[in-house]
Formats: structure tokens, C-alpha cells, sequence
């Protein structure tokens, strides 16, 4: 029996299995720590496309072929995606999906994009609307630039709080079919704006959500972050990560311990030079796929709590001088034994 | 109410400020000295040479500046730019070679977007405020400069 706990969270009666993830990763990423994690490393920045978010696109696409592969299942099979990117009116998504021939939901979450739409998928397979449900997300280094800040070629100097964008796509199919890791409940995030308007500090400004969703999660559980494994957010970086410990001491927790996150995991700032660490909606799904997900299938994690954070502005709300507010979607993943 | 969120805006914002790493100061002015510096001297050494080679002083200008900005578009294509200007800041955005290169590079991400609306429109993105500013601004120079006149 699904339940509903407290006012933001569900537990799922029966478990929403992760059949299979899948990612595809940049050049720059494939150089990173997790490089050997990634199934497919694409060398070429435009992946043989013409453009930047064209190549987005084409990322975007073969993670989700290789999702499908994984799980054993066709495009037919899926009875609905949930995906997002970055882009303006999320481009990447919708032109990788009109190939897919699919029925699709399209999300917007900033880089929280792949915890909304794990959310999505497993509250879908939960009711039973659907056996199969993708959550797909990307994100290209090259178009957020071009989307959020400046040319490529611009010389200018980034501050030490700038996060880096991934170049990725990460994929994961969802099903009522047992496998290793399944999702067991979700906390749906809030809107929090603490009234920070430096969007090139975007973990200061999603580390108030972060807080508020965890606390949130783990009140409503009625659970200690004792209880996890890990609890891993998606991009805050190594300044928002900071911002995250203080907020959540105020609240009487202390998560140092369990806590990674997927932007300080996916680059190593000291050789790669990418400053606070990873962003973007690829990021905490690349990183889910290839590194989160066989830990908790294989059991070395037992129960991790994943929390996408996002930095929801665009262009025009931040050059209006509007302030930058977060929001974090929580998604509970835990190991499961095959065999009955 | 209002009052009260304004408040707790203004104590994160100095809270993040406290825990956020900035750049050196100093090592950023010294390195902008050095590459704004090095720019300068090559600018120099151009002027120099075109005088050497019989230009009066005004072609020699022309001659530095031509070089200068053909330099910074090459650069530009060619990548390097930027990773100048992130070593040297302020040093490699000031002088002429800072501006060609806001120039150039919308020139390259925008050129896919086409001639007219993506190159066309687009190219002084980053430029256009100084060209914009720095017309209106020797205007009303010019504007003081006549009532100055006029009241002599």
C-alpha cells in the first residue's frame, strides 16, 4: 500500500525497481575520476553534429538506447519518459525524443531535473500507469554556456565559486521487474529562496533547499541520517557543501559523514580546473547511472538518499536583477536482494 | 514581514561571502600588470618599427592597432584567448586586444544561427555597451567642450 507521509513525502508500498542506467559522457568528464564508470565516453565536443545543442541531443539519445538495451526492453516497451535538460524550453529533450517515438513528459527542474523525473517514473510504475518509465536528463557544457553566460571563446576570468557543466546524459529505466536497487520513497522538494542573486555561486543558492528537503525527508520518515549509507546531492559543489553542513547543524543534524556530492565527485579540481565542481542536469544523472547505482546494486550502500539540487533562473530573471532560488527533489534508493 | 526576509537575505548573503573562496587580489593585479603589461610593450615595438620603416606617427598608430586586433581574432579562433585572459584578467580585457576578442568570439558561437540574425545581430553582444557608451559619452564631452568655447 502506497502512503503518504507527512506533507511532502511518499513511501512506496512495493518497491520501483531500477532495471538499468545508463550514461554518456564528454571528454572532459572521461578524464575525471569517474572515467572509468561511464558506459559510453564521447571524445568529440559536438559529437558529430553540427551544433552544440543538436550534440546535446545526440547524447541524450544514445543513453537512452543504451538504458533500454540494458534493461532488456524496446522503445515500445516504455509506456512513458520523464526528461529534462537545460536548454531554453528544453530543446535537447524534445528533439532526442521526437526519434524515440515514445510518450513523453517533459520537465523542467534546473539541475534537479533527474530527481523530479525519478520521482515522476516511480510514482508512475508505483500506481500502476505504466510498466515501464524512463527518467532521462542531459545537460553540454558548450550550450549552457551559451545559454546562460558567454561565447565560448570569451576570455574571462570564472570565480573559485563557479561550477563547471557537465557534458552528459544519464538514463534509467524503472519497472515493477526485480533488480539490485529500487526506489523505495520520495520527498518532493520546495521552492526556497534565501535571496542570493550571484548565479555564478549557484551551490550558496541551492544549499537552503538542499537543507530544507533533507530535513524535510528525514523528519517525515521519521528517520536519522544514521540510517543512510549516503546521502549524496547533485551539484552544490564544494561551496555549497559547506553552506549545507552549517544550515543542516542549525537544524540538529550532521550528515559530514554520508554526504558526497555528485558535482564534487564527477571532476577533480585540482588537475581538471573546474573550480567548485560539476553542475548541470547531467551531472547527478551521469553520475547516479555509472557510479550511485552499481553500489547500491551490488549492496556496498545500502540505503542512499539522492538529492538533485537546482538553480531555477533564466536569462532574463537574472540579468532583471531577480534573486536565484533553489529547489532539491529527494529520491530513496535502496539495495535489494534478487533472489526471493 | 518583508522587512524581516530583507534582513535574513542580507545575513546569508554576508554568511556566503564569509565561507566563499575569492581570487587573490594582488596575484591578479600582479599577472594583469605583467600580460596588460607585455601587450603594451609589443604595441610599442610595432609603432617603433613602422616608424623605423619610414611611417609617419599617425600610420605607425594604424600599423600597431591593425596588428594588435588581427593578433587578438586569431588568437580568438584559434582558442588560445581565453586562456590568456584567464591567467591575465583585467590585463588582456583592457587593452584593444580584449575588445577584438568580444567581438570575435559571438562571431564564432553565433555564426550558426546565420548571417543576418545569429552574426548580424548578435556580434556586439559583449561589445556593443562600450561602443554604445563610449559614443555618448564623447558626445557630451564634445557638448562641454563647445559650451566651454563659446563662454571663452
Amino acid at each position: 500500500m502506497n502512503e503518504r507521509m507527512g506533507h511532502q513525502s511518499i513511501r512506496f508500498g512495493e518497491p520501483v525497481y531500477i532495471r538499468s542506467g545508463a550514461s554518456v559522457a564528454g571528454k572532459k568528464e572521461g578524464e575525471g575520476p569517474l572515467g572509468p564508470c561511464f558506459d559510453e565516453i564521447e571524445k568529440d565536443p559536438l559529437a558529430g553534429e553540427k551544433t552544440w545543442e543538436q550534440a546535446e541531443s545526440a547524447l541524450q539519445h544514445r543513453a537512452a538506447l543504451r538504458a533500454l538495451d540494458k534493461a532488456g526492453i524496446r522503445n515500445t516497451d516504455l509506456r512513458m519518459i520523464f526528461a529534462g535538460d537545460l536548454l531554453a524550453q528544453c530543446t535537447a529533450s524534445c528533439y532526442n525524443l521526437a526519434q524515440l517515438d515514445v510518450p513523453v513528459y517533459g520537465l523542467f527542474g534546473a539541475c534537479s531535473t533527474m530527481g523530479e523525473a525519478l520521482s515522476l517514473a516511480s510514482m508512475a510504475v508505483a500506481g500502476d500507469f505504466a510498466e515501464y518509465a524512463m527518467a532521462l536528463t542531459s545537460s553540454h557544457f558548450a550550450s549552457a554556456e551559451k545559454e546562460f553566460r558567454f561565447p565560448l571563446a570569451y576570455g574571462s576570468q570564472r570565480p573559485l565559486s563557479a561550477t563547471w557543466t557537465v557534458t552528459g546524459s544519464g538514463a534509467c529505466v524503472l519497472s515493477k521487474e526485480k533488480s539490485g536497487a529500487a526506489v523505495t520513497g520520495i520527498t518532493t522538494g520546495k521552492i526556497v529562496d534565501y535571496g542570493l542573486k550571484d548565479s555564478m555561486n549557484m551551490g550558496a543558492c541551492m544549499a537552503p533547499a538542499a537543507c530544507d528537503t533533507i530535513c524535510t525527508h528525514l523528519q517525515d520518515f521519521g528517520r536519522q541520517p544514521e540510517e543512510y549509507s549516503k546521502i549524496i546531492t547533485g551539484d552544490l559543489g564544494s561551496v555549497g557543501q559547506q553552506i549545507l553542513f552549517d544550515l543542516l547543524e542549525k537544524q540538529g543534524y550532521d550528515i559530514k559523514r554520508q554526504h558526497l556530492d555528485c558535482g564534487m565527485l564527477i571532476f577533480d579540481d585540482a588537475v581538471q580546473d573546474t573550480h567548485a565542481g560539476g553542475s548541470g542536469c547531467g551531472c547527478s544523472a551521469v553520475v547516479f547511472a555509472s557510479y550511485i547505482l552499481p553500489r547500491i546494486i551490488s549492496g556496498e550502500w545500502k540505503r542512499v538518499l539522492f538529492v538533485p539540487t537546482g538553480a531555477l533562473m533564466s536569462k532574463v530573471s537574472f540579468a532583471e536583477g531577480q534573486t536565484v532560488p533553489g529547489i532539491a527533489q529527494a529520491v530513496v534508493v535502496e539495495h535489494m536482494e534478487e533472489k526471493d | 514581514m518583508e522587512n524581516q526576509k530583507n534582513v535574513q537575505a542580507r545575513e546569508y548573503e554576508r554568511y556566503v561571502k564569509k565561507v566563499t573562496p575569492t581570487h587573490s587580489l594582488p596575484v591578479n593585479m600582479a599577472r594583469a600588470f605583467l600580460v596588460g603589461g607585455l601587450i603594451c610593450v609589443l604595441g610599442q615595438y610595432i609603432l617603433n618599427t613602422a616608424q623605423a620603416m619610414g611611417a609617419d606617427k599617425e600610420e605607425a598608430g594604424c600599423w600597431c592597432s591593425l596588428i594588435l586586433i588581427f593578433l587578438s581574432v586569431l588568437l580568438t579562433g584559434l582558442n588560445i584567448y581565453p586562456k590568456l585572459a584567464k591567467f591575465g584578467g583585467a590585463g588582456t580585457l583592457v587593452p584593444i586586444t580584449g575588445f577584438a576578442n568580444s567581438v570575435a568570439a559571438p562571431a564564432i558561437e553565433y555564426q550558426k544561427e546565420g548571417q543576418v540574425f545569429g552574426i548580424g545581430c548578435k556580434i556586439f553582444t559583449i561589445a556593443g555597451p562600450v561602443i554604445l557608451y563610449g559614443v555618448v559619452s564623447s558626445w557630451a564631452l564634445g557638448l562641454i567642450y563647445c559650451v566651454m568655447r563659446l563662454w571663452r
